[in-house]
């Protein structure tokens, strides 16, 4: 039987968190009564004109910089056409054969080396608004009794990425998902979040017999909210395409939505008319031309990519921990923290993340002193000073002078204690039950309020319960 | 004619048109009329002139990201057919969308 390679494209869709939205001053964002949001603009009102939002077109652009892009000299806008109530006017502005940015390259560290995933190209266009479909038998939307349209959401600027079909397995899509999104949310103009469909993803999937260059038909895949889902999607799809073929098939042009619950893929009713959106330059829009300037300052502006940022940390910490700094946006707290390397990076990543601290309000000095002390003050002390670790005025040294309870003498009794009180684990961990330890351990903390040093207790513990 | 009656009635129905008999004759006419008199255009040598998106000598018209006030909602839905829960109420859409 052949082997199956993954050829894997995205199509994303980022909504930007400007003030206001693409092409009239409405207040763009979540949270507020249907179409309360709305003006003669974005209702699509004969006779209004469009006016793009600067904000928006710098941010797209500053986007293009930090995904490698060429930045388009002259650029258009043009209305795509189609006929459906979350448009009020018939058509959505975007971008068409002159988008403001193309060509870019991203990269993509992975466990067994980089990738460079093609960027075909980023455009700005205005999101469409939200339709509920209320009746009908069983929700479904073909069933419906009829739909209510919010507009508030119509018109928001959203910036699409689309990418070659570069990628080459569902976790290079999830590695690459994770760091486009850590390079929007640090460039600051799109909250970025999966679930709330401020950032959206649709995967384009095909296969081919490992190492051919040839592409073979590709299927869509949409309706997946998280990156785990996007992965496991992937996943799905590849494998319906490599039986379909291994079985003497062909895999038909479809569009599938994946559904997370059941790991089922359902075809997405489509229309009978082809796609054919009459695209053309919208009348009421001139071009947009940035200024060599701004794109200098732009550029200027756009931090050190994630991938160079893991490829430099890899080195000290190891590919696994060095990705999982920067794609959580950690990894410049892990740098600013003096210490030894691989501690910090321990706290940072894991019990920081675990007490929910913004790493960014973190003093690194204070925090340093923190994990120099960690094995010498008493866990409780330890957890408290993170848990206030990213407050304005965290000061280590209050946390560093309590002393971890190491004393036999006084802990002792406890253990003793705690054994006397606990004669069934006692038994099972003689008999072999050697997991129960952490539980004693545990049970002696309780007692001590987190002060006793976990060493000794572990000591006194195990020379107890072998006795 | 410069459109025929089918490509008349196919983006017809791409606006969701419906079009009796004698309208789709009349309007292949009266847009075949139009395209004929824009295609003169074409029997100019226009090698060496830059497509034009826009009439006007003008780039880069933006505005700031300050917000202005919003219609008020019973302004939004005054033009609307139906409405229902602050929303604009329309038929039932049969179709998923593609986008």
């Amino acid at each position: 039987m052949a082997e199956w390679e993954p050829v894997v494209g995205l199509e994303i869709h980022v909504q930007l968190k400007t003030r206001t939205k693409m092409f009239c001053r409405c207040e763009s964002g979540f949270g507020a009564e249907p179409n309360t949001r709305t003006c003669p603009v974005c209702l699509g009102h004969p006779g209004t004109l469009p006016v793009p939002n600067a904000a928006a077109v710098e941010w797209t652009v500053k986007l293009g910089l930090a995904l490698g892009c060429e930045i388009a000299g002259h650029a258009l806008f043009h209305r795509k056409h189609y006929s459906y109530p979350d448009l009020a006017k018939g058509y959505q502005i975007s971008q068409y054969d002159v988008p403001l940015c193309a060509n870019g390259r991203f990269l993509v560290p992975g466990p067994d080396g980089d990738r460079e995933i093609g960027i075909v190209r980023a455009h700005l266009e205005e999101d469409a608004a939200k339709n509920v479909h209320v009746g009908g038998a069983g929700g479904r939307i073909g069933g419906a009794a009829h739909t209510l349209v919010d507009y508030n959401r119509g018109g928001t600027p959203l910036v699409e990425i689309v990418t070659q079909p570069d990628l080459r397995s569902a976790d290079e899509a999830k590695r690459f998902l994770q760091l486009l999104r850590q390079t929007i949310v640090e460039l600051g103009i799109s909250d970025a979040e999966m679930e709330k469909g401020t950032l959206r993803a649709d995967a384009n999937v095909s296969v081919r017999p490992r190492g051919a260059d040839e592409l073979r038909t590709r299927t869509e895949l949409k309706n997946m909210n998280s990156f785990t889902y996007i992965a496991r999607g992937i996943e799905a799809e590849v494998a319906r395409q490599i039986e379909v073929w291994d079985s003497g098939g062909k895999v038909v042009q479809q569009t599938y939505d994946y559904h997370p619950e059941t790991d089922a893929l359902t075809v997405r009713r489509t229309k009978e008319e082809a796609e054919d959106y009459r695209y053309l330059p919208d009348p009421d829009l001139v071009p947009v031309e940035p200024p060599a300037e701004l794109v200098e300052r732009l550029r200027a502006e756009v931090p050190e990519a994630p991938g160079a940022r893991i490829r430099r940390l890899e080195p000290q910490l190891g590919f696994e921990l060095a990705e999982g700094l920067v794609a959580s946006g950690r990894d410049r707290l892990y740098e600013r923290t003096p210490g030894e390397r691989r501690a910090v990076a321990n706290v940072v990543m894991n019990q920081l993340a675990g007490a929910g601290i913004d790493p960014d309000a973190v003093d690194g000095d204070e925090l340093g002193q923190l994990v120099e002390a960690r094995d010498r003050i008493p866990r409780a002390a330890f957890l408290e000073a993170l848990a206030h670790a990213g407050d304005p005025d965290f000061r280590a040294e209050r946390y560093l002078a309590e002393a971890a309870v190491a004393d036999v003498s006084e802990l002792e009794p406890i253990v003793d204690d705690v054994l006397a009180a606990h004669p069934d684990e006692a038994a099972a961990y003689r008999r072999g039950k050697q997991g129960l330890l952490g539980f004693f351990v545990g049970q002696v903390m309780k007692r001590t309020q987190g002060k006793a040093d976990a060493k000794v207790v572990n000591e006194l513990l195990r020379e107890k319960l072998s006795a | 004619m410069a459109i025929s009656r089918d490509e008349v009635l196919h983006v017809a129905a791409l606006a969701r048109l419906e079009l009796s008999d004698e309208e789709a004759d009349r309007f292949t006419e009266q847009l075949g009329a139009i395209l004929e008199a824009v295609s003169k255009v074409s029997e100019l040598d226009l090698g060496d002139v830059e497509p034009l998106s826009h009439p006007l000598d003008l780039v880069n018209v933006w505005a700031d990201d300050e917000p202005r006030p919003s219609l008020p909602l019973e302004a939004a839905l005054g033009n609307a057919g139906e409405d229902e829960d602050g929303h604009f109420r329309v038929p039932p859409t049969g179709m998923t969308r593609e986008s």
